[in-house]
């Protein structure tokens, strides 16, 4: 089943807190280079199975590998081969434009030649030279964004995981990071990407969506669409997640 | 029609920004009203002001009749708020914060049930649930019923739903509606063009100025009438090889295909073409009809 094509492969994934499965049984292979949406309602259990593939949370039971390495045994080796970014936490507000790559960079345990090499190329592609030494605080949200999604790929992984990246973005910034989305994914990286604006679904090669732990749609957006006959994926998402019992 | 909200030469400095600069705005009674703006235009500090948590430099606003300044006192008892950032104590349970917001404000818990129950209802299955325990959807609930506790004549809504799913946003949407038709107003900001269709009238916000305030529709009716959709498999390459047309101004990704606004001098047919020389040999381009999103990106655009 696992070649090289494939970056993540899990099979029947668990999680279980206590007697509430918060993930049941969850199985599915990402594509190198992929965009994989991962959509579901709040609480249908997103965040616990992204912690397990990150490498963060054990699995009660399941398998799979992730970047080629194995969920139960190399949890420390798959946090090294992913990026990872969130919209709640990302970047250290005090520290300066480069302080933040520099840091994240040495952590995913790049050498201090390649950062500064990297960096280099990152500032001019971005156009960000002369912000180098601004702090993070007082960048636009924009900068910063863009700034968060570099820092959690400086080291180039095989696939970036972005929880919510876009969360109360304004639609002219959020299509600005969809750009660097769609970039790394043209230059081979995979991105995993949560997201609740469902016009950002439509961008994604394919998509899931979860309800109550368990994955309930697996496809590509146009075939999701001709499936439940639905003109956008809002309306999909509506069909698919109406009869979420759980989480809300 | 009363205005509820009136907002005159409103005006914020931090510094040297100038977070509010002379925001003229009234809200008539019983209308739901949208504040529409990229990240920084100032909706915060107006919220700030309203809410009587900061004070302005210049200019003055009243809300429910009374003055954000001289009656903040009296003013807080009639006022609703939801900040943007999650508020309520995450360490308390469900009832225990509907008690403690109650008894901030003097009432009874049960005294304006007729407002509160539809939310409650979805609630009591938890009661002794911490907050921080809830998910996005259910936090957001609980943080309405709270600010609705003591009856205010004015919600306050700061970005209600951010992080929260399409299915709990229109749940959310139509409490709001319904709250709206007991004649509570309703001044609500949000990054969902979704949710500012469904608002009466809208102001479009940026810099610390208001740019334009009217119906979704009129506002959407009075945009550049250049705007085509365009599409193919390669989504990414498409909209690298549009923006090397001389007659494209902008080309955005919109769902399933990508938004084009041209000049006049534009047609689509020799785009085709063009693109097709370029291996984008499905490529299509047909004329699209714009919605508030498409305004937004154009205002964030002239004046960003």
């Amino acid at each position: 089943m696992m070649d090289k094509e494939t970056v993540i492969s899990v099979k029947d994934l668990t999680k279980k807190f206590g007697s509430f499965t918060a993930v049941d049984h969850i199985t599915l292979q990402v594509r190198r280079g992929e965009i994989f949406g991962f959509l579901g309602a709040n609480g249908a259990g997103k965040t616990t199975a992204m912690r397990m593939l990150c490498g963060l949370s054990f699995p009660t039971s399941g398998s799979g590998t992730v970047a080629g390495y194995d969920i139960l045994r190399q949890a420390e080796e798959i946090k090294r081969h992913i990026g990872y970014m969130s919209q709640k936490f990302s970047l250290y507000e005090n520290l300066t434009v480069w302080e933040n790559l520099n840091l994240f960079a040495t952590i995913y345990g790049m050498a201090a030649k390649s950062i500064r090499e990297k960096a280099d190329t990152v500032f001019k592609t971005l156009g960000m030279e002369n912000m180098r030494n601004v702090l993070v605080k007082n960048i636009p949200l924009g900068w910063k964004q863009k700034l968060a999604f570099t820092a959690a790929t400086m080291h180039s992984p095989d696939i970036v995981f972005l929880d919510e990246p876009t969360g109360g973005v304004d639609p002219y910034t959020r299509r600005k990071f969809w750009e660097m989305i769609y970039r790394a994914s043209s230059e081979g990286m995979t991105v995993f990407v949560t997201t609740h604006y469902l016009d950002e679904a439509e961008y994604c090669n394919r998509i899931s969506i979860m309800v109550d732990g368990r994955v309930k749609a697996l496809e590509s957006p146009e075939e999701l669409k001709r499936q439940y006959h639905s003109g956008t994926m809002d309306e999909v998402f509506r069909i698919v997640a109406k009869d979420a019992k759980r989480g809300d | 029609m009363k205005n509820v909200i009136d907002i005159q030469g409103l005006t914020k400095r931090y510094g040297k920004l100038l977070a509010l600069d002379h925001v003229n705005l009234s809200v008539s009674e019983g209308s739901i009203f949208g504040l529409i703006g990229p990240d920084g235009a100032g909706k915060s500090t107006l919220y700030h002001i309203l809410a009587t948590l900061l004070s302005p430099d210049d200019g003055s606003a009243t809300v429910a009749g009374l003055d954000v300044v001289k009656e903040h006192k009296k003013l807080r008892a009639e006022i609703g708020y939801m900040p943007e950032k999650f508020s309520l104590y995450p360490d308390l349970t469900v009832r225990e914060n509907l008690h403690f917001f109650a008894s901030l404000f003097g009432v009874d818990v049960n005294k304006n049930f007729d407002l509160t129950a539809p939310i409650f209802d979805q609630l009591k299955k938890f009661p002794d649930r911490k907050a921080g325990a809830l998910s996005g959807g259910m936090k957001q609930k609980l943080a309405l019923g709270c600010a609705l506790i003591h009856r205010p004549k004015v919600l306050l809504m700061d970005e209600p739903t951010t992080g929260v799913d399409a299915v709990s946003r229109s749940e959310f949407w139509e409490m709001l509606s319904t709250l709206k038709e007991k004649g509570i107003t309703i001044l609500v900001s949000t990054s969902y063009m979704d949710e500012a269709q469904r608002c009466e009238h809208i102001a479009l916000i940026n810099k610390g100025r208001i740019l334009d305030v009217d119906t979704p529709v009129r506002l959407v009716d009075g945009m550049d009438k250049n705007l085509y959709n365009a599409s193919s498999k390669e989504m990414y390459p498409l909209l690298e090889a549009l923006r090397t047309l001389p007659e494209v101004k902008e080309c955005y990704t919109f769902g399933s295909t990508l938004h084009v606004v041209t000049n006049n001098g534009f047609n689509p047919d020799d785009a085709v073409k063009e693109l097709r020389q370029k291996g984008l040999e499905d490529a299509l381009i047909w004329p699209a009809k714009g919605n508030i999103e498409d305004l937004f990106i154009k205002l964030a655009k002239d004046d960003g």
